[in-house]
């Protein structure tokens, strides 16, 4: 399997893009010691200028170290706020599809109500309401994004149940928890995996939106916050909008192409195609 | 007649969505920190104390909890989504109002994407393999993978800024008094920009979708078939293939009918396009929360009422879906 992903060009440069994501974020307070935030010389110097690599923003802070700093709440933000939407979305799935009957129905629904409202107005009017902080922005992109796992886990468990080693374990008297925690979410875990990693991506496309809109941790640096801030002074500044957009092209298309490498090297059947 | 029935059955799953909403903007205020009168008063503490006490009234915040929830599905469901305390106007007026450009604006890209998307889609399908597939699929990836309002940013940054072919904010030029066809190309005009920001993307996700679905059905035996008894490629493409392909494409613009009316907010705040969307900023910024949940409700019908259109369209495409 992990040979089958290996020969996948795109997911290894993926993933070398993500170590590089990653490493930036840990060397950030190496890299740049001061505050993204503070005052580093000339506001709006070109990239290059003034010991700028990619340019100061209109207060003289330096992008570059933005982006750095940046990388930090975006791999925090995907990772945690994916956590927490697959548990919500694996527990909920599980117990729908075993339970099956009234409860499945009712889950269902719940979850297509949530499949059916507009997504980043649900999670900004969350984040409005409970002030914007990294609890808030975590939470909301969690209640937004856990729909699609519950349906994933849900269809999952509705076919296992019935297989052969699942009587087995009914037979030996086993407990439903155990049966569906020990017997069917393991076999459950690849379409699980491939979801988790294209979460990772959209919850970082998320949190950047929200910050652009303004709605991003006050206190933390991020890309989408440096979009914003750079969108009024583009005549003057095209680089402080440009290059945290492309932080966060890279960031996002690497999870994707991650995300690809992993659904064929788990499912070689419908990588055929490739 | 089955038609009707699928539609009652969908205008039902409808209103239950929509009671859903109003439960949930119900939930979300008394979940707030502190008093809901004033959480919805904004917490700038702007808001003088004759309007939080007329907003206690308009909630009952006196009363029980169900019976503030009766009171607010019941105000809700007349059409009285409360008033906005900045702008001095009912909510619903105000939604009313900027309806229009957001259906312009979503509507024009919608169609774009889908037109585009699918060529794009069935060209890369046609020829799998070849560098023409290679570069549609990772152009889709590409855009896949871009922050909407940031394409939004640079497609400002080269055609207003840099060459200076196209507007980049607003909806139609200010002071110059058009007057039938010459507004609505000065319109026109502002509208590109928006449109290809929103379009472009959803392209690039119905172009994936189309060359996958495509090759799946290009598979199966009627397929076969229709090549065995000699029936030309490119009617066995069009009638056999695309057309069968199409149904997976219009299930799956049904569930993204919520990101497409999301990502037009998005794309409204970019462009300063005056739809509903930067009514939501503007609600943001003055933390207007009584019009933020009023556009949260408008936005969620919106996404419902298309996800209903393309149920009726999958029952016209597919007939079988009919007699299930």
């Amino acid at each position: 399997m992990i040979r089958a992903f290996l020969r996948n060009r795109g997911a290894v440069a993926g993933l070398v893009i993500l170590v590089l994501v990653g490493a930036l974020s840990a060397l950030a307070p190496v890299l740049f010691p001061a505050s993204p935030w503070d005052m580093q010389g000339a506001p709006f110097a070109r990239p290059g200028e003034d010991g700028f690599v990619l340019g100061s923003d209109s207060l003289g802070r330096d992008v570059a170290s933005g982006i750095a700093h940046g990388a930090y709440v975006s791999l925090l933000v995907g990772a945690v706020s994916t956590l927490a939407a697959l548990c919500v979305g694996i527990s909920l799935g599980a117990v729908a599809g075993y339970a099956g009957g009234w409860v499945d129905d009712v889950l269902m629904r719940v979850t297509e109500f949530f499949q059916a409202v507009p997504a980043f107005i649900l999670a900004v009017v969350i984040v409005a309401i409970f002030t914007p902080s990294l609890p808030s922005i975590v939470g909301a992109i969690a209640v937004v994004s856990w729909p699609p796992v519950a349906r994933v886990v849900r269809a999952e468990v509705l076919s296992l149940r019935t297989r052969e080693f699942v009587q087995a374990a009914r037979v030996l008297g086993r407990s439903h928890p155990s049966i569906l925690l020990r017997d069917i979410l393991p076999n459950a875990l690849s379409p699980i995996l491939v979801l988790a990693s294209l979460m990772v991506a959209s919850a970082i496309l998320l949190e950047a939106a929200l910050s652009f809109v303004g709605l991003g941790d006050p206190n933390l640096m991020s890309w989408g916050y440096m979009i914003g801030a750079g969108r009024s002074v583009m005549r003057l500044a095209w680089w402080m909008s440009v290059f945290p957009g492309v932080a966060i092209f890279m960031t996002v298309l690497a999870l994707n192409l991650v995300g690809e490498g992993l659904t064929d090297a788990l499912n070689p059947r419908m990588a055929r195609r490739r | 007649m089955r038609l009707l029935r699928l539609a009652l059955s969908r205008l039902l799953k409808m209103a239950v969505v929509i009671l859903g909403i109003v439960v949930v903007n119900f939930l979300l205020i008394h979940a707030a920190p502190g008093d809901p009168a004033s959480v919805i008063a904004g917490q700038s503490g702007a808001a003088d104390a004759k309007f939080v006490a007329q907003l206690r009234a308009q909630f009952g915040l006196d009363r029980p909890l169900p019976e503030q929830l009766w009171i607010y599905v019941r105000g809700v469901l007349s059409g009285d989504l409360g008033m906005s305390h900045r702008q001095g106007r009912a909510v619903a007026e105000l939604i009313g109002e900027r309806l229009p450009a957001t259906l312009l604006l979503t509507g024009t890209a919608f169609m774009l994407a889908l037109v585009a998307g699918v060529s794009l889609g069935a060209a890369a399908a046609r020829r799998a393999g070849r560098w023409t597939d290679s570069a549609i699929t990772v152009l889709a990836l590409g855009f896949y993978a871009t922050p909407i309002f940031w394409v939004g940013l640079m497609l400002v940054l080269v055609f207003s800024v840099w060459l200076g072919w196209l507007p980049a904010f607003g909806m139609n030029t200010v002071g110059a008094d058009l007057h039938g066809w010459a507004a609505v190309a000065d319109t026109a005009r502002y509208l590109v920009l928006p449109s290809l920001t929103l379009g472009l993307f959803y392209m690039a996700i119905y172009a994936r979708l189309t060359r996958a679905s495509m090759l799946e059905v290009a598979d199966q035996d009627f397929v076969r078939t229709a090549r065995a008894k000699g029936v030309p490629e490119g009617r066995i493409l069009r009638r056999h293939i695309l057309r069968n392909a199409l149904l997976p494409i219009v299930t799956f613009v049904g569930i993204q009918a919520g990101q497409l009316i999301g990502g037009s907010i998005l794309v409204e705040i970019v462009f300063a396009w005056p739809g509903i969307g930067r009514l939501a900023f503007d609600a943001l910024l003055a933390r207007d929360y009584q019009l933020l949940l009023g556009v949260f409700l408008a936005t969620s019908v919106l996404a419902v009422l298309l996800n209903l259109a393309t149920d009726l369209l999958y029952g016209l495409i597919d007939p079988r879906m009919m007699s299930a």
